[in-house]
């Protein structure tokens, strides 16, 4: 089948996206408002056509680790879940990018904390994007505003997650994941072969000690010195991906005084926010940062500083908030302005912050 | 006859295995990890798997284990060994997958991973070392401690009243219909060690079946935890240990051994003998 | 028919952990810990009875660290 116009839901989107582009395994487990991607995969069951292995696990604790293995072993392979399941995921994640393991987590964000709602939040900005589990890691984070875009970012995803052996994040939302709308989905790839693998991933546990040595997936070193120069190839590698792969739009930036920045389903509030604000003349703008780590702070800085103030607007109580100032440096004023706990703002509310601020 | 007449290249009958590194274990003097580690690498030399294997370490004692075996390793997180063998062995079905864990690491936060492998009845061969300790954090109880026996958590013996009790896990995967092969051997004597290897043996050639789990239970010493020389720790074990933890298949093709459904009737008997034993 | 065993011991590497001597089936043992200490401060395993050695291997199958090589030759 060659590329076509679908209509389907974000969550189907991430599955179909993982089939079509050659992903080799999927391991997860149910959690609202996330399950359509399991579902979807279970239906399209991938494993008859593509190879892919679709398994649905005991526990998210049980996912992220089949993942981190499946990773070891050289292979495509992702998880997804929700926001009580990610946090359980943490551990593995910082096993993952400790033994330097390319994978793909996908986080439908509901409102926390705890158990919370299964209603759309954007809360988990700081977990994904500040560390989540423990140790000196980052998790390159992706946060799409469209079904295409939940689409689009699984290759990318694991694009990413090779380019650097890291573990990358899709971080979307309850109503990105739910929402229904058209996608282009591209033809199928074939996946890796084991040949491929071995020439191109040396550093994977294949079984076959193809290197002429056997090879050792770990992130366990007990000598100090040693584990700090893991670190530092680590951060160097971070240092490079804040150079090359911070993404954003900017929308109607050129001439505005007052810019919001927001991402995943805030931004798409924002676009029809900014639309009515320049109605009434009020000129306004939109950062959307793609990345949220890398936060594409020299964009935010650069355009930030032309401002007069700036309005991050979020559905959480304030956490993007502090990348945006740092990003400016504190010089232009930043406010911020959310609704939580799956309450998602409309974009009159979101102008009449804009306006409150303007004052 | 002299030596030099004997120790010709034609009269070697054992030595070790090129499948181990040379690096010199780091485990206790005495310690039963290192037995069972030479009899996975022997298997391995006799199958001819060494370039199509692939080993999973658990968090414990043996977490270092990727460094002694000349094969291909992946180190779990602490108790999820057997998702991480069950993800590798679907990703990868040509190549012969095993788990290693302790009894910390299987047994108590790994539980939900074992079970849950094994009731899937992943292709994969998993090896058990229990030693009723938690020996790489110091001495401290495990679910499979003894009633009675005393360490660091439980200074005057496990008391199942308050600390539950000693934990039978392979009899209960036993009973899991994912499970083709379970047995409980040990390495304490040469007669235990080779029929270990055998079944160790028969774990590993269970792969090529396709019929699920392949569990060995290495029934074990640890004699820094249990504060006690190797030989006398070997000993303590055949006298107590093995009351509670006997030796033997549990499961063979897939089919319970009879002696072990005899058996399965006897386990609500509390360990009396134990408890007065490490009392005084 | 007899057979004669000799063992080649790697010293450095032994723990001095004992466990092969109970192994050993002859009385006396064929094998004893000796008195003296290798760079790691064990007491090393050596052979003390060679002529009552038949190669049987119970002490090198049930050594943690395989440090002992068993030879065996008919006489």
């Amino acid at each position: 089948m060659a590329k076509q116009l679908v209509l389907m839901k974000g969550n189907q989107a991430i599955a179909e996206a993982a089939i079509r582009c050659g992903c080799d395994g999927y391991f997860g487990y149910p959690i609202t408002p996330q399950s359509e991607v399991l579902e979807h995969l279970m239906a399209e069951r991938p494993y008859l056509t593509t190879g892919m292995v679709v398994l649905q696990a005991e526990s998210e604790l049980a996912s992220i680790n089949m993942v981190y293995a499946g990773a070891a072993a050289g292979k495509r392979v992702m998880t997804s879940s929700s926001s009580p399941g990610f946090s359980l995921m943490q551990e593995g994640l910082s096993y993952i990018a400790g033994a330097e393991l390319p994978a793909l987590c996908v986080n439908v964000v509901r409102g926390g904390p705890g158990l919370g709602t299964i209603q759309p939040s954007q809360s988990d900005y700081f977990q994904t994007t500040k560390g989540g589990g423990h140790g000196d890691y980052r998790l390159i984070t992706l946060a799409p505003a469209s079904v295409q875009e939940m689409y689009d970012f699984v290759e990318l995803g694991f694009d990413l997650a090779f380019k650097y052996r890291n573990p990358v994040a899709i971080l979307s939302d309850g109503v990105i994941g739910q929402v229904m709308e058209k996608v282009m989905v591209d033809d199928y790839k074939p996946r890796w072969t084991n040949e491929y693998i071995e020439e191109n991933c040396p550093w994977a546990a294949t079984g076959h000690r193809s290197t002429g040595k056997h090879r050792i997936v770990t992130s366990l070193e007990l000598e100090a010195l040693k584990q700090e120069a893991i670190n530092d190839r680590i951060q160097a590698k971070y240092r490079k991906c804040e150079e090359e792969d911070a993404r954003y739009e900017a929308i109607q930036c050129d001439d505005a005084e007052y810019i919001f920045v927001a991402y995943g389903s805030a931004a798409r509030i924002c676009m029809k926010s900014v639309e009515l604000a320049r109605a009434e003349g009020i000129k306004v703008g939109l950062i959307r940062p793609i990345t949220l780590w890398p936060f594409p702070t020299k964009a935010v800085k650069e355009i930030g500083s032309r401002m007069k103030k700036i309005l991050s607007v979020e559905m959480n109580a304030g956490q993007m908030i502090e990348d945006v100032k740092l990003a400016v440096d504190c010089n232009i004023p930043v406010e911020h302005y959310g609704r939580y706990g799956g309450v998602i703002p409309t974009p009159v509310e979101i102008l009449d912050a804009l306006k409150k601020m303007i004052k | 006859m002299t030596r030099e007449d004997i120790i010709k290249p034609e009269n070697l009958v054992y030595k070790r295995t090129p499948v181990l590194t040379d690096a010199t274990m780091h485990y206790c003097p005495g310690c039963g990890h290192g037995v069972v580690h030479r009899i996975i690498a022997e298997v391995i030399e006799e199958m001819g798997i060494q370039d199509n294997v692939i080993g999973i370490s658990p968090v414990g004692c043996s977490v270092l284990a990727y460094n002694y075996f000349d094969v291909d390793f992946v180190e779990a997180a602490h108790g999820r060994a057997p998702a991480c063998a069950s993800a590798i062995k679907r990703l990868r079905p040509e190549t012969f997958v095993f788990s290693y864990q302790g009894d910390g690491d299987l047994a108590s936060i790994g539980c939900g991973e074992v079970v849950h492998a094994c009731n899937r009845g992943e292709n994969i061969t998993m090896i058990f070392i229990n030693n009723g300790i938690y020996g790489m954090t110091g001495g401290q109880m495990a679910p499979t401690t003894l009633e009675g026996m005393e360490t660091v958590t439980c200074p005057y013996g496990r008391d199942p009243k308050i600390m539950g009790h000693t934990m039978r896990l392979t009899e209960m995967l036993a009973q899991l219909p994912g499970t083709y092969y379970v047995t409980r051997q040990a390495v304490y004597t040469p007669a235990a060690a080779r029929k270990c290897k055998k079944a160790i043996r028969q774990a590993f050639e269970n792969q090529k079946l396709n019929k699920g789990v392949s569990f060995v239970e290495v029934t074990s010493n640890c004699n820094s935890g249990w504060k006690m020389t190797p030989v006398q720790a070997n000993k303590w074990m055949e006298e107590n240990t093995l009351k509670y933890f006997p030796l033997g298949d549990m499961k063979v093709d897939g089919k319970f051994d009879p002696k072990f459904i005899e058996r399965v009737g006897t386990f609500d008997q509390p360990n009396e003998t134990i408890f007065s034993l490490r009392k005084k | 028919m007899a057979f004669k065993g000799a063992l080649v011991i790697d010293t450095e590497k032994c723990k001095g952990c004992a466990v092969c001597i109970t192994g050993c089936p002859q009385d006396p043992k064929c094998i004893a810990l000796s008195k003296k200490v290798n760079a790691k401060g064990y007491n090393y395993l050596e052979m003390v009875n060679e002529d009552a050695c038949i190669g049987c291997a119970s002490c090198a199958v049930i050594c943690p660290d395989g440090v002992i090589e068993v030879y065996r030759a008919k006489c």
